[in-house]
């Protein structure tokens, strides 16, 4: 049940992109943290929950030819880091588009969608995956 | 602290040794560097051993295994296993030469190893993607290759490299390799060869990548004042840094440069009384093209925009003024992860006592060696210096 429970506990960042804010400095991060790198110990305690914005440009890619065994199915496919509009960088997938196309700059929005078929465990994983925002 | 020097250099064939075990290559590498120190291995108190990962040999407590078979367990000499990703041969280096300065040991032997070949490709490659962010990077579908190629990607868009200077320092790598006898890779290829070799993460290629390697390599470290008494060849150690950053690429202010490289080279400098300029050899941590690009922006051997166009202009060669990776690099001489930081370690030592065969770089004062984990996530940086 441990797999499981691994699943479980990261839910809110992987299906709904929660990350976290500090409530001393303002700063935001993604995924969450319990503990401000910036504030130390005067920001402990304060962290809130915080929801990334869902839409962003495309800050960098790469298409992966040479996949890990449990995305082989996928080959090739695109993997981004995304400037989100409220200014975090975060890093995902990019699908439902021709691989060719993708230019630094282009508009996303993220989805849900499953990441991969499990392994050993059986579990089927979700996350987020980002698409075009057209 | 007392001053620390290098009496002995030890290191195997790297490449896939199918014949040999972890532990025979783990041993070979420390008692040439025994051998080399003059002694008997009864000197030795103290072992570090830079090892990455139990996972490709499926053995942990890899210090015990080394203690015991270099024959330093039937004497109950310690033993420690450091892992820091692709800097874990460079962590090592640092934890033996902090073990000489604070008087705690009098005769180090510091190791690193890695058998790599023993696993097929797919999950050798598994076990290197979590020295990224294997929650929120590697569990994504990215992998340790598709971050390199973003950096690359984000470095090209920016303007301060170009694809061609990327490739050319796999070139550069494959020139030194040939002539280092201990390399896997000893053939000289084309820029047209990295830039048409099959795609791993575009836009990096095959030719863009370090090896998956089986190797070992070896120091022995005393005290400087020790080293002056013994009637061996011997380097100084002018500094030896560390530095941290973020585990995830993606959350640093700027991914085109390793902020870690450059916080440990600026203090290893002024540990050392130098500047980037003085530096005549350096090993860099070119586990893809792209990171050995940035390590010489990072370093300060050259400045930001300037690097690609000098080693695609061929003057980073032995001959040069500053030497790129005399042995061949991680890209030639092959990448078995924990035994690369000292394997820098034994080159830039060979370099320091003119004892590199034919890949000798020509009066050598000062050399430098980078060993770096993950994305930047940990960085070493040593400093050597001619006696």
């Amino acid at each position: 049940m441990a797999a499981v429970a691994k699943e479980w506990r990261e839910i809110p960042a992987r299906y709904n992109l929660e990350g976290s804010e500090c409530g001393n400095c303002g700063r935001k991060f993604f995924p969450k943290r319990n503990m401000c790198p910036h504030c130390r110990r005067n920001g402990f305690g304060k962290m809130h929950p915080y929801q990334v914005s869902k839409k962003g440009k495309i800050f960098t890619f790469s298409i992966i030819h040479d996949a890990p065994a449990i995305n082989m199915r996928l080959k090739p496919y695109a993997v981004v880091m995304i400037r989100t509009d409220d200014g975090l960088l975060i890093a995902g997938q990019l699908v439902d588009t021709d691989v060719s196309k993708i230019e630094i700059g282009m508009r996303v929005r993220s989805v849900l969608r499953i990441l991969d078929e499990g392994g050993t465990t059986g579990v089927i994983h979700y996350g987020f995956k980002f698409v075009p925002d057209l | 602290m007392r001053e620390v020097a290098i009496v002995g250099t030890g290191i195997t064939k790297f490449g896939e040794l199918w014949d040999k075990s972890f532990r025979s290559i783990g041993i070979e590498a420390g008692i040439k560097a025994i051998e080399d120190a003059g002694m008997s291995g009864s000197e030795v108190d103290g072992i570090f051993i830079g090892n990455m990962s139990s996972r490709f040999i499926n053995q942990q407590h890899i210090d015990a295994l080394i203690a015991d078979y270099s024959g330093m367990a039937t004497r109950n000499v310690p033993a420690v296993r450091t892992e820091a990703g692709g800097a874990s041969g460079g962590v090592a280096f640092r934890q033996g030469v902090m073990a000489i300065a604070s008087g705690m040991h009098d005769v180090v032997l510091v190791g690193g190893a890695e058998k790599m070949t023993d696993l097929d490709d797919a999950g050798t490659a598994l076990i290197m993607d979590s020295t990224a962010d294997a929650e929120w990077e590697g569990s994504m579908g990215l992998t340790l290759t598709s971050l390199y190629a973003m950096i690359a990607r984000r470095m090209i868009f920016e303007g301060k490299v170009t694809r061609e200077e990327i490739a050319s320092i796999a070139v550069n790598a494959h020139v030194n390799g040939a002539r280092n006898s201990n390399a896997q890779f000893k053939n000289v290829i084309a820029l047209e060869t990295v830039l048409r070799s099959g795609p791993v993460a575009d836009p990096l290629n095959v030719f863009d990548c370090a090896p998956y390697s089986d190797g070992a390599a070896a120091v022995v470290l005393v005290p400087l004042e020790q080293a002056k008494k013994m009637g061996v060849e011997y380097v100084k150690v002018s500094a030896v840094t560390q530095a941290s950053d973020t585990l995830a690429l993606f959350q640093r202010e700027d991914i085109t440069t390793f902020k870690a490289t450059t916080v440990a080279a600026k203090e290893a400098y002024k540990i050392a009384g130098i500047e980037a300029k003085d530096i005549n050899v350096a090993e860099v941590h070119d586990d893809y093209t792209v990171a050995g690009l940035m390590a010489l922006q990072d370093l300060g051997l050259f400045k930001s925009g300037e690097a690609g166009k000098a080693v695609l202009e061929g003057q980073v060669g032995i001959d040069s003024k500053m030497a790129l990776n005399p042995s061949g690099g991680l890209k030639a001489r092959g990448y078995p992860v924990g035994a690369s930081g000292v394997a820098q370690i034994v080159e830039i030592t060979e370099q320091l006592r003119n004892k590199a065969d034919n890949r000798q770089v020509a009066n050598a004062k000062y050399g430098l060696a980078q060993s770096v984990g993950g994305t930047g996530s940990a960085v070493t940086i040593s400093i050597l210096e001619a006696i």
